[in-house]
């Protein structure tokens, strides 16, 4: 235990790390989510077809092998995020953490799609025929009606989506980022004899992140009821 | 074009599967009259309603509005609906928005309106409705009659050429069908073209400057109320009368 409480700093930078990830691919795997699902239910075929085939493939994949593509195959293509020179504060986020934030997004959106698709099965069919007769378009219809209400009817397997994604940011330890799984194998390393004190304080923190998140995901969901 | 009939159907024929739920249709709404549709159920008279506005596809004929035939998809479609209002039976309010947001939903969106002028808009017309002081509240704590009465504003406040009535009062309770059925009859009184599948023979006859009568997919008889209530011409309108007058 006293491997960690001598080394706070580093054992709170590294969940640090970690916190950045899940926020930056929190937010993007959301957004990349919300446009899959909109050509899934759309209208144009070709859109469906590719969103669907997306899905299938991402799903399918197993995470660590989305990490490896980014991190060893996609620079021989030309993908690679050196580019990525961001430093706060202490922080530094460059290539490793490019890769990581685009194979967590890519991933988690899947999810978040498939999650949302079934918020949009749960929104009955009147309100799509009630927004299409005051003349809004398909993305007004989506935009204005359909998804606001699947998001409600689907932030708890959508929160659950998220929460996976707050645990699968420990991959991004094996690819190069120094997040929290990252700095507990150093600390094991280091201080052999305190595996166990290390790993219960690791998990404490990852409890803590979890259990914050779940929180915040109840109280909008109750806050939605009310307003619902 | 002003004595050009606004809504014309011509030789419509529709089918689900093997059904044919629109044989041959042809019907022509001029401007500011009140055609009431009735029929025994599955006659087609909600399709029919519906096709109006291309919330359903037909296969065969044509449906003009305001002489503009009705496009297929897209920007074009979104725009005709625009300037047909509808009323669906079970409302369709928007669950997630107040109840002026519903109002106000269209002109925003598609209308392009200011919000302000929107919102005062829309306090007129929900007051017009009876139900101005609900405006804050959302459509699950509102009563159905409510709601309705909503659903109508909503769609008035697009402006609409034509007004599409979906059996609005077969969701109510008897007691909040007269409420919806006044504000029906101001509106016809105002000069509304309107189109009105109903159960309703009690705002056929008073409203009404037309009904049509369907069976079976196919429009069987057409007169003005009058005439149609008490003298039918077809044996299928005569049991229809029979089955409902009764009581």
């Amino acid at each position: 235990m006293n491997a960690v409480l001598d080394n706070l700093d580093a054992y709170f930078k590294a969940f640090g790390y970690t916190i950045f990830l899940f926020l930056v691919a929190g937010v993007l795997s959301t957004l990349l989510g919300t446009v899959l699902v909109a050509m899934r239910v759309g209208p144009v075929a070709v859109l469906r077809g590719a969103a669907a085939t997306y899905v299938t493939v991402v799903r399918n994949t197993p995470l660590v092998i989305m990490f490896a593509f980014f991190s060893f195959a996609a620079p021989i293509f030309g993908i690679q995020f050196k580019w990525l020179q961001v430093h706060v504060g202490t922080f530094d986020f460059t290539a490793f953490f490019g890769a990581a934030v685009v194979s967590l997004t890519l991933y988690t959106s899947a999810f978040v799609c498939e999650g949302l698709r079934a918020g949009v099965n749960a929104v009955p069919l009147g309100q799509v025929e009630a927004a299409r007769a005051i003349g809004l378009p398909f993305g007004g219809v989506m935009s204005q009606v359909v998804l606001p209400q699947a998001f409600r009817a689907a932030l708890p397997p959508l929160a659950s989506v998220q929460i996976a994604l707050i645990k699968n940011t420990s991959v991004a330890a094996v690819f190069g980022v120094a997040e929290a799984t990252a700095q507990m194998r150093t600390f094991t390393n280091s201080f052999s004899s305190e595996r166990f004190g290390i790993f219960v304080c690791f998990a404490i923190g990852y409890i803590v992140i979890v259990e914050a998140f779940s929180f915040l995901a109840t109280r909008t969901e109750r806050h939605w009821r009310v307003a619902l | 074009m002003t004595g050009a009939p606004l809504v014309v159907l011509d030789h419509v024929d529709k089918w689900f599967g093997d059904l044919h739920v629109l044989q041959d249709i042809n019907l022509t709404v001029d401007r500011g009259e009140v055609v009431v549709v009735i029929g025994p159920s599955g006659s087609g008279k909600s399709t029919l309603c519906r096709a109006i506005n291309r919330l359903e596809v037909i296969q065969q004929g044509s449906i003009t509005l305001d002489g503009q035939p009705l496009p297929a998809e897209g920007k074009e479609l979104a725009n005709l609906r625009a300037e047909v209002g509808m009323v669906f039976q079970s409302f369709n309010l928007f669950a997630h928005k107040t109840i002026l947001e519903n109002v106000t939903l269209g002109p925003i969106k598609v209308r392009g309106i200011k919000k302000e002028a929107a919102e005062t808009r829309a306090r007129e017309l929900l007051d017009r409705v009876g139900v101005g002081h609900q405006a804050a509240k959302y459509p699950a704590q509102l009563s159905g009659g409510q709601q309705q009465r909503v659903a109508i504003a909503r769609a008035l406040a697009m402006e609409p050429k034509v007004m599409l009535f979906d059996e609005p009062t077969s969701a109510l309770d008897p007691e909040m069908i007269s409420e919806v059925l006044e504000v029906m009859v101001d509106l016809a009184k105002r000069g509304m073209t309107m189109v009105v599948v109903t159960h309703e023979m009690g705002f056929a006859r008073t409203a009404a400057d037309r009904v049509v009568f369907m069976a079976d997919g196919a429009i069987v008889e057409e007169n003005t109320p009058d005439e149609f209530f008490t003298n039918p011409q077809s044996d299928r309108a005569k049991d229809f009368l029979g089955k409902i007058l009764k009581h």
